[in-house]
């Protein structure tokens, strides 16, 4: 998936200040941009870092979104702290989260003073519904191209673990703590165990 | 310099036990910046959530720089943003160390292989709210199709203007590499144009 393939940072040579500079600027557009929750804010990513920049993988976006919900704090400032380290290490996470926290913090300041005026303007409204519809589209497309990503790995079992979450905490409104829980736990009894447990899920 | 520390603790115990991100902190907050330190009333605090819906960035971040501006000016909004997200730094960069070091290890690959599927899950949640916001508006672009509120849907209206974007962002990002802000940008623009002629 590496189109550009961009700055090898791992071993350290060639992340320089410019190339942090640049982790910033693209978590401050993401950040400035995520209307609508942490898991918008992911969808993004994914498109900018994944399949834009090739900086990471869908595996890896997949995992970081995981933890980032496991952890405490915001999403988006979680998965901002894993993709920057994944990708440049403590220095990475770092100009990440900077990145990630500029665009509120200086919004909802400058805000603060006017707030009652903004609130009121119709124009604002009109731009916010009409980008809902956009996001919406953003999170769909993100779900296509992950839901193949986990259906390459484990089929059948894949889309049933997916469909269970997706119905257990957007339908019934089960705690996704206890969705986490229950299908690492599957993880660790089902593929945590044996050398090749790959070839065994394809019958389902 | 009081209130600043106390911005400070305050944010910072809300970014340590709000976990699950979004609307699952704002208990958290306003336990804190309504009941506890009496920041804000209620109804400023009721303005502050309709804010963090027309502003990017998590809620919890929204609250940190907006009561911290209003409580102490610039260096408030600084000390409770970071007050906020230095739990998180610390936590997620050992969780981050954690990942790149033992994710190879069977045990906590497994583990990732069954959570992968149920993240796409839960980021299909996000869409939900998406679409029951900007598809069931109740805009005057909105047509009437009957009985879709009686199959489980949360309205008869169906926003069309909503819906045309929906499908054309939709196509552009399969079809082509192109930033998706700039496809949110184009339907905010064109949601700008259509709601502002036909109405909220």
């Amino acid at each position: 998936m590496s189109k550009e393939s961009g700055p090898q940072p791992s071993a350290g040579k060639s992340a320089g200040l410019s190339f942090y500079m640049r982790i910033l600027w693209e978590t401050f557009k993401i950040s400035a941009f995520t209307f609508g929750g942490g898991y918008v804010i992911v969808s993004l990513m994914r498109k900018q870092f994944v399949e834009k920049l090739g900086w990471i993988d869908d595996k890896q976006m997949l995992d970081y979104t995981a933890i980032s919900q496991s952890a405490p704090g915001s999403i988006a400032v979680n998965a901002s702290i894993l993709v920057g380290y994944g990708i440049a290490g403590v220095p990475g996470a770092a100009a990440a989260v900077v990145g990630t926290v500029l665009p509120p913090l200086v919004l909802l300041t400058l805000i603060s003073y006017i707030y009652k005026w903004f609130i009121g303007i119709t124009a604002v409204r009109c731009l916010l519904l009409g980008m809902q519809a956009g996001v919406a589209a953003v999170i769909c497309d993100a779900v296509i191209t992950l839901a193949q990503t986990v259906w390459k790995q484990s089929r059948w079992a894949a889309l049933i673990i997916a469909l269970g979450a997706f119905a257990a905490v957007g339908l019934l409104s089960v705690n996704v703590m206890l969705v986490i829980a229950v299908c690492l736990l599957y993880g660790v009894l089902v593929y945590g165990r044996k050398p090749s447990a790959k070839d065994q899920e394809v019958h389902g | 310099m009081k209130i600043l520390l106390q911005l400070f603790w305050s944010f910072l115990q809300i970014g340590l036990f709000s976990f699950g991100g979004g609307y699952a902190a704002l208990p958290l907050i306003q336990e804190q910046v309504v009941t506890l330190h009496q920041w804000m009333a209620v109804d400023e605090f009721a303005d502050l959530v309709t804010i963090s819906q027309m502003t990017p960035g998590p809620i919890a971040l929204n609250a940190a720089s907006f009561v911290g501006a209003r409580m102490a000016g610039i260096p408030g909004s600084l000390f409770a943003t970071f007050g906020c997200i230095a739990p998180a730094c610390l936590i997620v960069l050992a969780l981050a160390w954690v990942y790149k070091k033992y994710r190879k290890l069977r045990v906590i690959e497994g583990a990732l292989r069954g959570l992968r599927p149920a993240v796409v899950g839960l980021i299909a949640t996000a869409a939900i709210t998406m679409f029951s916001s900007s598809f069931f508006s109740g805009s005057g672009a909105s047509v009437l199709i009957p009985g879709l509120a009686s199959i489980g849907l949360p309205g008869d209206a169906v926003d069309l203007c909503a819906v045309g974007s929906f499908a054309v962002c939709l196509f552009i990002l399969r079809k082509y590499k192109i930033s998706p802000i700039l496809v949110m940008l184009g339907s905010g623009i064109v949601g700008l144009i259509v709601y502002s002629i036909v109405g909220l």
